[in-house]
């Protein structure tokens, strides 16, 4: 029996033993640097950087996983705990403060300085959102994104809009400008009467002159080309957490959406809590705000012409938020200076111009950003709303980068919630939810 | 000095005991590994400030002060006992008479396997499945809503519906395998009871009654107590349709748990609470099983 136990022990510890002996570290000879993305669209292109990058360097093999946005954190972050996340991963502005307060990104301003790295290169100060105020650096951009109208041709044509006049809107909280005249030629009742039609019935509304997603903390493509635009700003800067969700200019922006809502301009939450998107593919919306990379999605998933125009101006004029990704290395990872040998490729003029070249996004450095636009026009997308209010001084801003992210959201997501179902009014919730923002601080 | 018979029986019982822990230590090994050892683990766990990255620091019972007065538990607590009172009742009430159907109408097993498909499919499909069916701008059930020249329905936007509508989610997906326990019980209920029951000239109502339903006690009793802890654990279909809302109208514990563990970061906390739920669901098992006399049967 006892010799039974013990056969039993030993064969355990020998299966731990090979196992332990499989997670060995190499420093010398062939490695392979795990790489994952969460963009299904983008897999392609960073499939050939890889190619080019193994090409290169023949000792280095690049595995690239693509994990959907939803699984895409929670799966790091349990990697992580486990000891078994990629290598290299791309990041998030949102999430970035998390993982570097948590230790768990390699700090490459080491690097980046010894390898004599030019970071001037990159568009729209990109590359200051990777770099904290105490010198230490968690990315090199790869690219950018910004927000613009996204609009179906047939309607606004039938409404008397042409593309130059939906590029040139502006808008205000008060009468809410030519934006608020667009959308309201746009929505049309199930009598077939347009909203600028004082008979216009805003309770049954066959298609809507705007779609808006989900509202939360960002707004990213909800309320903020309209906050900013009257301007307001998120707090008092990139690294503050000083929030202006009470501010009155914020509330007179939320306010305006509300009465859009009532009016029978907006889509109600109700319909698109879950998703707008296919409110404006099955014709039910005329506009939807949108970022860049969702242009493969509009063009392909939509049967009739798709246009895009610029934001519409508010006080402080045109005002998108960009973002930009990078990629970072993890701390655990065995191989960080074959990751950062890839981290660097990516953030190259060589990667940035190949990943172009597929149409997918915008890279972060001007020759890749010529080749994006040269593939969009050649699949017949004029997609110039998004790059002119990049390179127009001024017309774009970022979110604030800020610890406690997940529970601003959530705040803000309840907060909305209950502003559009109309349990509350937008100023004293909007006051209540910024009080318990600040007192997260 | 001669051993006694007692003696040496207990011994050959060690010897028996010995060959059977041998036969039991894979699946003890498997308990300690995966229930115990997480499990108290997890006891250590929520009594610090564990970060998920970092490394945990001792705070005593600091977490467990801290829920007792976190509105936002409770509230998601109260939101799960709400889910739970949506669930279970008509759950079992539906897979009662699918049983008594199956028992009693069809003995067909292609009605049986029907029943039983909305149990196979993964949990995460079937809300994506309800999801699309019920949006109110593309969903069927809507789009069928409004060619009534009704106005759309909605479901898992508004406060009032989206809890009943995932409790009415998770009632589909669970009651055929609930009726085909139930149904394994009816099998066993011998037949001569009823026939007496039924020379006597007792009503169907009063067979069901006085026979079927004191019969199937105890397989009733395994059915709500296993769905009630099944209920309380609710996940998947809120993180997929609602994600807590609208506003937290179906933010249900697990989600807070979720949240706080991997999104906020606070998996200390977030475990101080699962402790909690683990208490409560023994509390509420132990207290039905003690209402239902789940162990014993009336004949």
């Amino acid at each position: 029996m006892k010799k039974q136990i013990f056969t039993i022990l030993l064969a355990a510890c020998l299966v731990l033993t090979l196992w332990s002996n499989g997670k060995e570290d190499k420093t010398s000879g062939p490695v392979t640097v795990q790489y994952i993305l969460w963009d299904a669209n983008q897999l392609p292109a960073y499939e050939k950087c890889a190619e080019d990058f193994m090409a290169a360097n023949p000792d280095i093999t690049i595995e690239i996983t693509q994990m959907g946005w939803g699984d895409y954190w929670t799966g790091l972050q349990t990697d992580m705990v486990g000891g078994t996340a990629a290598d290299v991963f791309t990041n998030h502005l949102a999430k970035y403060p998390d993982f570097a307060s948590k230790g768990q990104l390699v700090d490459i301003a080491p690097m980046v300085a010894r390898d004599k790295v030019d970071t001037s290169v990159y568009m729209n100060g990109l590359d200051g959102l990777w770099a904290t105020k105490d010198g230490k650096r968690f990315g090199l951009p790869k690219d950018w994104d910004t927000i613009a109208i996204v609009y179906n041709q047939e309607m606004i044509n039938a409404a008397g809009y042409s593309a130059a006049e939906a590029n040139s809107l502006n808008w205000n909280a008060k009468d809410g400008g030519t934006f608020e005249k667009f959308i309201a030629a746009l929505s049309v009742d199930t009598s077939g009467r347009n909203g600028l039609d004082p008979n216009f019935d805003s309770e049954n509304v066959a298609c809507y002159g705007l779609a808006l997603n989900h509202f939360d903390d960002r707004g990213q493509a909800q309320f903020s080309p309209m906050a900013v635009s009257n301007n307001w700003m998120y707090t008092d800067g990139l690294y503050n957490a000083n929030y202006h969700f009470d501010d009155p200019k914020f509330i007179a922006t939320i306010q305006w959406f509300v009465d859009m809502t009532e009016k029978g301009f907006l889509a109600p939450y109700e319909m698109t809590a879950n998703n707008a998107n296919p409110l404006f593919t099955s014709r039910q919306a005329a506009t939807v705000f949108d970022g860049s990379w969702m242009i493969g999605y509009y063009s392909s998933s939509s049967e009739f012409p798709v246009g895009f125009a610029k934001l519409p101006a508010g006080p402080a004029g045109v005002k998108s938020m960009t973002n930009g990704l990078a990629d970072s290395i993890w701390v655990g990872s065995k191989h960080k200076e074959q990751a950062w040998l890839w981290v660097k490729y990516l953030a190259s003029a060589e990667a940035q111009n190949t990943v172009g070249t597929f149409g997918v996004v915008f890279p972060a450095i001007e020759s890749g950003v010529k080749n994006a636009l040269a593939a969009y026009d050649a699949k017949g997308l004029d997609v110039s709303a998004f790059t002119e209010e990049a390179t127009n001084p001024g017309e774009t801003f970022v979110y604030p980068i800020v610890d406690n992210g997940v529970k601003i959201s959530e705040i803000m997501t309840q907060t909305f919630d209950s502003i559009f179902l109309g349990v509350t009014d937008a100023e004293s919730s909007l006051k209540e939810a910024n009080k318990k923002i600040l007192d997260l601080f | 000095m001669r051993e006694t018979p007692n003696k040496r029986k207990r011994k050959s019982l060690d010897k028996q005991g010995a060959g059977a822990l041998l036969f039991l230590l894979p699946s003890l090994i498997g308990f300690a590994a995966f229930f115990i050892v997480p499990a108290l683990r997890g006891i250590f766990l929520s009594l610090t400030d564990w970060d998920l990255l970092g490394k945990p620091g001792f705070v005593g019972l600091e977490n467990y002060g801290k829920l007792l007065t976190d509105e936002e538990f409770w509230n998601s607590m109260l939101v799960t006992v709400k889910y739970v009172f949506w669930n279970i009742p008509l759950q079992t009430v539906l897979a009662l008479g699918i049983a008594l159907v199956m028992d009693r109408v069809t003995k067909s097993s292609v009605f049986r396997g029907i029943i039983l498909i909305p149990w196979l499919l993964p949990n995460v499909v079937v809300a994506l499945l309800w999801l699309w069916l019920l949006d109110p701008a593309v969903g069927v059930i809507n789009s069928t809503v409004q060619s009534w020249g009704m106005k759309p329905i909605n479901f898992l936007t508004s406060t009032e519906l989206a809890l009943p509508s995932i409790a009415g989610i998770n009632i589909w997906r669970h009651m055929g395998y609930t009726a085909l326990i139930v149904f394994a019980g009816l099998q066993g209920i011998p037949r001569e009871v009823e026939e007496a029951a039924l020379i006597d000239g007792a009503s169907p109502w009063t067979r069901f009654i006085r026979i079927i339903l004191p019969y199937l006690r105890p397989v009733l009793a395994f059915v709500i107590i296993t769905s009630v802890i099944g209920s309380f654990q609710i996940y998947d279909t809120v993180a997929i349709t609602t994600r807590g809302g609208p506003i937290t109208a179906t933010y249900v514990i697990y989600l807070f748990i979720f949240k706080n563990g991997f999104e906020s970061y606070l998996m200390g906390y977030a475990t101080a609470a699962s402790m909690i739920l683990f208490l409560i669901l023994m509390g509420v098992s132990f207290l039905q099983m003690r209402i239902m006399r789940a162990s014993e049967s009336d004949f």
